[in-house]
Formats: structure tokens, sequence, C-alpha cells
């Protein structure tokens, strides 16, 4: 993983068939970067399905959550068609799995990503990241606490 | 280990005996085909740990993906209200397929529920808060699927599919000093 206190790496990929999303159109965003292994994973346990819950508790920290896998983008279409998601899933397909290698959360031996959490500030700055087990759903609390901590720290310096 | 960070408290639904050695937290969605699964375990779990178990249900709706999940919590919520959140809470799960609005009805009617205070009770705010913050505890208690449990405060990340769950209560019940 990349060290906090770091500048996260620019990148563009896909958001939806035409449409390419810039990491640095995010800048005065708080942007949460969730890689995962692959689209179709089981329903009520996914971690994307409870991230698609927390919209409107993550825009409280002015923070957009943004997944990221090397599934083509036409999969991440039906996916989010499915299970109805209102955030963008980022196809990292082509070169594959280049912006995961440039986070070092590529999994070599499986070709996909790594279940990796990153929490960038409005700066683009990395603050927080977290590896999890691939089986593990690492659920929300680490990153709600990251964000609730930049806030904080930000209060305190103003 | 992840913990509960908000203690079961006067707002909680509880059942059981309130000083039982073991308290066992459920977050679930009504509409979520795993917590139906697991409606009959945890019954079962409670009739067979007695006085030992305090039982406490908190809301997770994943309303994206399970549309009927937030209004059937916000009804066992209204229920509480008439005294009838536990027997809500039971024929929404042995129901949870068929949970339209008549079907709430419907199931308020065959409890006896005063129907035109629960048609009032379900558009209060105060209910739809209480289950928002039923989920927000659960996100920052570490919640990640529904059902979850946590014994005693901790989270539990084993299987609770076929009787591990009722194992596992088995074993702290024994680790428990007797008082």
């Amino acid at each position: 993983m990349l060290p906090t206190e770091t500048i996260a790496p620019d990148f563009a990929l896909y958001s939806t068939p035409d449409q390419k999303l810039q990491l640095s159109e995010l800048r005065n965003k708080k942007v949460i970067l969730a890689f995962y292994p692959a689209d179709w994973s089981p329903v009520c346990d996914d971690q994307m399905t409870l991230y698609n819950e927390m919209g409107k508790y993550f825009s409280r920290y002015n923070a957009q959550l943004i997944g990221i896998s090397v599934d083509s983008k036409w999969s991440h279409l039906a996916f989010t068609e499915h299970n109805k998601f209102h955030f963008p899933l980022l196809s990292d397909f082509e070169p594959k799995g280049e912006v995961a290698r440039k986070y070092e959360v590529y999994d070599e031996q499986t070709g996909e990503c790594r279940r990796a959490l990153y929490v960038i500030d409005e700066k683009g700055i990395i603050r927080w990241s977290y590896l999890s087990p691939v089986g593990i759903n690492p659920g929300a609390d680490g990153i709600l606490n990251a964000l609730e901590e930049l806030d904080s720290v930000k209060l305190i310096k103003q | 280990m992840k913990q509960l960070t908000t203690p079961v408290n006067s707002n909680d639904h509880i059942i059981g005996n309130p000083n039982a050695p073991i308290e066992l937290v459920e977050y679930g969605d009504y509409e979520c085909p795993y917590c139906g699964r697991a409606y009959p375990i945890v019954k079962d779990i409670k009739q067979q740990l007695g006085k030992d178990l305090k039982f406490v249900f908190r809301n997770f709706p994943l309303s994206k993906i399970h549309p009927h999940a937030f209004s059937a919590a916000v009804a066992t919520e209204a229920a509480g209200l008439q005294d009838k959140f536990w027997e809500m809470h039971d024929i929404v799960f042995e129901n949870q397929k068929t949970l339209d609005a008549k079907d709430i009805f419907a199931f308020a009617g065959q409890l006896g529920l005063d129907i035109d205070r629960f048609r009032n009770d379900i558009q209060q705010t105060s209910l739809v808060d209480k289950v928002e913050k039923d989920f927000e505890t659960g996100m920052r208690s570490g919640v990640n699927r529904t059902p979850t449990f946590f014994i005693n405060g901790q989270k539990y990340e084993g299987e609770w599919g076929s009787g591990q769950l009722l194992q596992y209560l088995k074993n702290v019940l024994a680790e428990v000093p007797t008082i």
C-alpha cells in the first residue's frame, strides 16, 4: 500500500461505457477509493452493497466513494444496474490493473485487485488506507472514523 | 475485534432476561433472505438459553436492494408503540416475501393493533429517525452484512447457519462465572 501523507497518483478510468472519470476532477472533495476483487459477489454479503447505502453518510463528510476493479465497463454497467448502485465503479481494464498497481493493491496471482481502501483528502493527499483479507468485507467503520478524524483535525487547525 | 459502539440502552427492543449473562444483539434487515434464515435459528436460541439470554434486535435495512426493508422496520417500530414490537417482528420475518403496504396493514390487523393509530405512527419522523439511528450505530460498529451479531458487545465473526451460534453461546455461557 502507498504510505499516507503522499500524493494519490492521478488516473482516468471509464466510469460508464463512454465516460472517463479522472481522480483530479474530484479535488475539493474527499475521495474513498475502494479496490475490490470482482463484480458479482453474493449480495447480502457484499461490500459494495453496504457502501451503496452509505452515500448520505459519506456526503456529510464531503466524501465521494468510488469502486475500482479490473472488470470491464460492461460488467460494471450490468452490476450497477442489477444492484442499483448510486456511486461510480471504475474499470481498471486496459492496461489491466494499471491503477491497482500504482496503488500497490494488484494481486498478480489472481489477476484481481486486493480488497483495499484509501481515503484521499480534498488536496489529493492519501490520509488513510486499509488492506482487508480478501474474503472479508471490511465494513464502513474504518472509513467513517478516518473521515471524522480528518474533519476534526481541520477544525483544530482553523 | 470489533465492538458494539453503542451499548444496549433503553431505546432498544429487548426480549428475555434483562440481567442475563449473555447479551445477543442482531443487526438485521426484514427483507434479507439470510436474516429470514436466521430468524428461526435465533428463535430456537431464545428457547434453548431461556433466562440466560437477553436478545436485542436493531435495524439495518439495506434499502437500495431491499425496497421494503425500511418501511417494514418502521412498521415494527410503530407496532412497538402499541407494545407489539416482537409480534410484528415475527410476523414480518415469517412473511418476508410479501411486505407491501397492504400486507403490513393486514399484519397490523392480525395483531389487533389500533389501525388508525398505526397508520399515523408509521409516518412519524421519530420512527424513521430511530431506524436510521440503528443503521448508523451498526455502521460504526463494523456491521458489514446482514445479519451481524454481537455477543456481550463483541462482533461475532463465525458462521451461524447450522448450530454454530448456539454452540458458541453455550461455550460463552460455560465460561461466565456463576454468581
